[in-house]
């Protein structure tokens, strides 16, 4: 513990880093740009998600991380004892009692409450990216309101595809003003954006922050006539048998045999001890 | 009956040397008004300038908006001007490459104005669509292709058609038949024409090509290193030029 300061950065570091996520809460949706520094894991891995739990972080939290719902992969065991070691706080694999929870492309099934922070891991924070190659351009876009371009989006894959076939990022409009990328979530979960606890974005390759405060409304594009639809494999889980939970699809034996099983392990892990 | 749009005295440099000087002139809705000049006389400058895209040095530029009547376009906030520029106006540049979205399809391309006005219904975004590429003589199979795959004059067409879906009443176009061949400029023109007559849509055209304002401009400006030198109808300035640089121009058109 005495090799590193609290969770790792310097002081100077998080009290910039907390000032750019006061921003960020203080204008629901927008880009903050900061000062990402160098973690000691490669861009693409959480380094913005990272900072920000680092930033976050008192000794009394109690931590979760997640990696596409579970708590036993790679990315979310070496985050964890990241902090374990750096912060020495609490772990936990229960969504109830953490108060931090940092996450790589999912939103926990089970509802959050006031007091928690739930940490996003950004690759991309620009929804128009993709369509707006400049940087200069897209924040014009941004500060100008002009979000054309993003139905723009949407316009081609109904006309490729019959059907909204963005199934994850799928673009929002916060508090009717900014566009913005929940990051790669399933859509499933973008209606849980509009939840009780604090979300924080960070993106550490792109050095932006963004976040939205509690009981933010949160609203997915869509069209008219054809509207958003929060959608997930059409299977209960064959572990928990949930109905309403966000599903993976895994390969089981070498015979291709195939199983839909939840994506979020705490959630399943507690279904199935609970006997249901 | 007042004026579409009013401008007066623009000026612009570009450090010691001049991008346009003091030009004023009036545009009536309806009106087609062309300007001409060799290369470097300032066209383009005085174009992006009127269309709020250069910041000018001096000058005003009334335009008569639905809401507000004439309003200043140079002192608008940049989110009006913005809002002008995809609702009342309409700008066709001289490549098609710079005005279009090259890696969206062609219904995409001509739906992105009436989604940024607020279109939010798939099925008449896609009709709004199907409708204009027809009048701009593109298949209606050719909706879901890339402009990528089309030709040069198709582009400009679909250019077009982009601009006018929302039903502006004033359009820029610079160059519009610039890089294209013969015949395809006579169809472009053709098309153009008819668009214009049809729609009661006002226009600036500026062109290097005398043929080009000779059929499509009601009014004719001729610029010279930046100052206008001779204004008029069209015929009138073509076929009985008074400056000496008119005359110039008009008697270095080749003739087949």
């Amino acid at each position: 513990m005495t090799e590193y300061t609290f969770a790792y950065l310097d002081e100077q570091t998080k009290r910039m880093i907390r000032r750019a996520i006061l921003k960020g809460l203080a204008i629901p949706g927008y880009q903050v740009p900061f000062a990402s520094r160098e973690m000691p894991m490669p861009y693409g891995w959480g380094t913005g998600g990272v900072q920000v739990s680092a930033a976050v972080l008192v000794p009394c939290d109690v931590l979760k991380v997640i990696d596409q719902g579970a708590d036993d992969t790679t990315n979310a065991v070496s985050i964890r004892r990241f902090f374990e070691k750096t912060a020495g706080v609490a772990v936990t694999q229960d969504t109830q009692a953490a108060t931090v929870i940092q996450t790589r492309h999912r939103i926990p099934e089970a509802a959050l409450r006031e007091g928690q922070v739930l940490v996003y891991q950004v690759p991309i924070p620009e929804p128009l990216r993709f369509l707006e190659p400049s940087e200069v351009e897209t924040r014009k876009m941004h500060s100008l309101e002009d979000y054309g371009l993003m139905h723009v989006k949407l316009y081609e894959d109904i006309s490729r595809h019959g059907a909204i076939a963005t199934a994850y990022a799928y673009p929002v409009k916060v508090e009717g003003r900014y566009v913005m990328d929940p990051s790669p979530i399933p859509k499933f979960d973008n209606p849980k954006l509009d939840m009780a606890a604090i979300q924080l974005f960070g993106a550490g390759r792109e050095q932006r922050i963004y976040a939205l405060p509690p009981y933010t409304k949160v609203v997915s594009l869509d069209f008219d006539d054809f509207p958003f639809e929060a959608s997930k494999p059409d299977h209960p889980c064959g572990l928990c048998g949930a109905q309403d939970s966000y599903l993976d699809e895994l390969i089981v034996d070498d015979d291709g045999t195939r199983m839909f099983m939840c994506s979020d392990t705490d959630f399943c892990a507690k279904r199935r001890e609970g006997g249901s | 009956m007042t004026a579409l749009l009013r401008v007066e005295n623009v000026t612009k440099h570009y450090g010691t040397r001049i991008g346009c000087a003091e030009v004023s002139f009036e545009l009536y809705p309806g009106e087609v008004m062309g300007i001409v000049g060799e290369s470097g006389s300032g066209k383009t400058t005085l174009l992006n300038c009127l269309a709020g895209q250069l910041p000018c040095d001096a000058g005003r530029v009334m335009f008569d908006t639905k809401t507000s009547g004439l309003r200043d376009v140079l002192a608008m906030s940049a989110p009006e001007r913005r809002m002008l520029a995809r609702t009342d106006w309409a700008f066709v540049q001289q490549h098609p490459r710079d005005g279009l979205r090259m890696n969206v399809s062609a219904g995409g391309n001509v739906g992105e104005r009436l989604m940024a006005v607020g279109a939010r219904h798939y099925g008449e975004i896609r009709q709004a669509a199907t409708d204009w590429l027809a009048r701009v003589e593109i298949e209606a199979g050719r909706i879901d292709d890339r402009p990528t795959t089309f030709s040069g004059g198709m582009q400009q067409r679909l250019q077009i058609a982009r601009n006018l879906v929302t039903g502006p009443r004033l359009v820029f176009m610079d160059e519009p038949t610039g890089g294209l061949d013969v015949s395809v400029q006579a169809r472009l023109l053709d098309l153009l024409r008819g668009l214009v007559r049809e729609m009661g849509l006002s226009a600036i055209v500026v062109t290097h090509d005398l043929a080009v304002v000779r059929l499509l401009a009601d009014r004719l400006m001729v610029m010279k290193d930046g100052h206008v030198v001779e204004s008029g109808l069209t015929d009138q300035v073509l076929d009985d030029p008074q400056h000496g640089y008119t005359q110039l121009l008009v008697s270095s058109v080749l003739q087949v």
